[in-house]
């Protein structure tokens, strides 16, 4: 990929988007080349590129912040980068979270009690970067959260807290015009989802796409599951066929076979509920003084054995 | 002053949209387009006509409240009897088209999230009818409060799901509902109870619910003459109020009031006052007015009436208040058990719960206008499901629920 700066693309934006226009005309140009589309490379972008380079996949583990506490949160990042994690989801908790199951419906309510905002979760990334995690971070959040924080406010602080990738599942491209612009801005990639069902729209969805393509495995929510929608296969593939991204597979992952199954097909996996789940199982372990290690040391061994 | 909405997007002014997971995007177009091409169909409103005429009882009465009307001293008071209809409250009105629109569209099975359980036995009870599956997502201490409803659904052959997440009531339903759509969304319809959730939902529900004002324009201007100065409705998410006042929405001379759940007072916590203390957000797939925290999560609603108890409203009530056409006001549960029991004893009606909150507000609104003036409330349901609430509520002395 194509990762230097492009200046054609700067001077495309820009008059755009300072005179308000925001005309079909001008927004083909701005996204003609998705490939090409960041002046600045994006951490996420490098990553599956040095990736690629070895033919590896890569490993995309969701956690969700503040589950069970902020500081077991950052102690499980440390343990994630040491299993070999690639690319980190950090789930911001919200009070009606649509798109997931039971079990991160669940991480998010006792998260919620540990009083866990967008802000917070921001700090989480900021103060995991200081203890000298290196790899890229996207903040997974439902849109009002990030709306009520305002979007100014929002798009400065996750650039300056080291935010590389934002996903929000319930804001469809449709709705996502000024998202993309300011993510743009701020050199976040705001990923896209396609789904089995978005049959004609992956073209629109993938044209404003950035660091990877997240392609939801089956219909459904969040959560771990023994098959996939049929014709799961081709439905990656074709994906693949549709983009110079990367493409990652995600929604019910949540073992080693699973993952093998996919890694030749796509250029990684995420797995969510199976790791908050592993989590949920410690939790008396991770409050308990004497076993917090071993504990830590289990959800390690967990996320090591999906790297392949 | 007020344009024509929504436009291609969904959208009444701010609100409005469709902020739903990829998955459910193909689905919520084709529904879109589904929708359009009956909604123009001769055959499918013919159909769904004879329906509500046949099947349903409309068109419902407007009925002159004469004991109520002197009690109150002031305007003349007209009531919308939507209690009259077949299940007892307007919600069938917007069963019945989303379901035959559910069977043209070859989909055999239905999902419906309900509160008070009124929209729940309206879809059970279209599904029996037209020979679909019917679950119905019902938050669990909705089930405790509306057990006779419960109860009604299962004889109706269908399936009620207990939602046991968040706070339980009618958001969760919603939610639960949307989540087993997604999984479900290729063989589904999900029959949305209000005037809420994704484009093309509120447009829907508000067109099918619209019957509602259509009739009372027609009726009003037979007995009086005249278009009514003021027309009071009660919002939860705002289905019936929405049908009410849409075909007026022109008539600028027709006040509009909507009334919404204060519970145990808008100074308390305990309350469902979306307009009057909300601030705009997403919820459910669509930008409103939203009760949440300062960093967006959304606030568990209360009310008596477990129709009224939920923190959002839909996207077409936000547009009029902003846009000034609508005013929205709060009723305590108090005002609107007094209200309730007022209009068993005046007219021998037991009016629903939510649609006490609208008496209530018709109490206040009546005196301030002349005798000359006349004012519309749309009785949207009767009161049968609420007798036992009502009962624990008198008995732990105002402390039930």
């Amino acid at each position: 990929m194509n990762m230097q700066p492009n200046p054609t693309r700067r001077t495309a934006l820009n008059p755009a988007s300072e005179s308000g226009l925001s005309s079909g005309a001008a927004e083909e140009a701005v996204f003609a080349d998705t490939a090409a589309a960041f002046p600045r490379p994006n951490a996420i972008e490098e990553t599956f590129r040095r990736l690629g380079e070895r033919r590896g996949t890569a490993l995309i583990p969701f956690l969700t912040v503040g589950d069970p506490d902020i500081e077991t949160t950052l102690e499980i990042i440390e343990r994630l980068e040491e299993a070999g994690a690639d690319v980190l989801e950090l789930g911001v908790p919200y009070s009606d979270p649509l798109a997931d199951g039971p079990v991160i419906q669940r991480a998010s309510a006792r998260a919620l009690q540990q009083l866990i905002t967008v802000r917070t979760c921001l700090d989480v990334a900021r103060q995991a970067r200081e203890r000298g995690v290196k790899m890229p971070f996207v903040l997974f959040t439902y849109y009002n959260p990030v709306l009520q924080m305002e979007l100014d406010a929002f798009f400065e602080e996750a650039s300056g807290h080291g935010i590389s990738g934002l996903i929000i599942p319930d804001l469809p491209h449709e709705e996502a015009e000024e998202m993309l612009e300011r993510a743009d801005r701020a050199n976040i990639a705001l990923i896209p989802l396609v789904a089995p069902t978005s049959s004609e729209r992956i073209d629109k969805i993938l044209r404003n796409g950035r660091g990877f393509v997240y392609c939801v495995s089956s219909l459904g929510v969040t959560g771990e599951r023994a098959s996939f929608h049929e014709g799961v296969d081709d439905f990656i593939r074709e994906v693949k066929s549709r983009t110079q991204l990367p493409v990652a597979v995600g929604f019910g992952i949540s073992g080693r076979e699973q993952v093998l199954r996919f890694s030749g097909l796509c250029d990684g996996v995420v797995v969510g509920s199976a790791i908050v789940r592993t989590i949920e199982t410690l939790i008396p372990e991770l409050m308990n003084a004497d076993k917090r290690e071993d504990a830590l040391l289990q959800i390690r061994e967990f996320v090591a054995e999906l790297k392949v | 002053m007020i344009g024509q909405v929504p436009d291609a997007k969904g959208r009444y002014g701010d609100f409005g949209g469709r902020f739903v997971p990829e998955t459910l995007m193909n689905a919520l177009i084709e529904l879109e387009q589904s929708y359009l091409k009956y909604s123009a169909d001769e055959a499918f409103n013919a159909e769904l006509n004879d329906l509500l005429k046949q099947y349903s009882g409309r068109e419902t009465p407007l009925y002159y409240a004469k004991r109520l009307t002197e009690h109150f001293g002031g305007a003349k008071i007209y009531l919308k009897r939507e209690d009259l209809n077949h299940t007892g409250a307007h919600k069938i009105n917007n069963a019945l088209g989303q379901g035959l629109l559910a069977v043209r569209m070859g989909k055999k099975k239905v999902i419906a999230e309900t509160g008070a359980g009124q929209h729940g036995v309206a879809t059970a009870t279209v599904a029996a009818l037209l020979g679909l599956e019917c679950k119905v997502f019902m938050g669990e201490e909705d089930m405790q409060r509306q057990q006779l409803n419960v109860f009604r659904m299962k004889l109706l052959g269908a399936e009620v799901v207990p939602v046991l997440s968040g706070t339980k009531t009618l958001k969760d339903a919603g939610n639960e509902a949307l989540r087993y759509w997604v999984s479900n969304v290729q063989d589904t319809f999900y029959i949305l109870g209000s005037a809420v959730g994704p484009h093309p939902y509120p447009l829907m529900v508000r067109n099918f619910q619209r019957v509602i004002g259509d009739e009372t324009r027609r009726q009003i201007l037979e007995t009086e003459g005249r278009l009514p100065d003021t027309i009071v409705a009660a919002v939860g998410g705002g289905s019936n109020a929405i049908g009410m006042f849409y075909p007026f929405v022109r008539d600028g001379n027709v006040r509009f009031v909507g009334v919404e759940a204060a519970g145990k007072g808008i100074d308390t916590p305990l309350h469902a006052a979306t307009m009057t203390l909300g601030t705009k957000g997403v919820f459910q797939g669509s930008m409103s007015y939203l009760l949440q925290d300062e960093y967006g999560q959304v606030q568990p609603a209360h009310s008596i009436s477990a129709g009224l108890d939920y923190p959002g409203v839909g996207p077409e009530h936000s547009y009029l208040k902003d846009t000034g056409r609508a005013e929205y006001v709060p009723i305590t549960d108090e005002e609107a058990l007094d209200a309730l029991k007022l209009l068993c004893r005046t007219e021998g009606i037991i009016p629903a719960l939510e649609s006490a909150h609208a008496l209530a507000q018709a109490g206040k609104i009546a005196p301030e206008l002349g005798e000359d003036k006349l004012l519309v409330v749309c009785l949207s349901g009767r009161g049968d499901k609420d007798v036992e609430s009502i009962m624990a509520y008198e008995n732990k002395g105002g402390d039930a629920q």
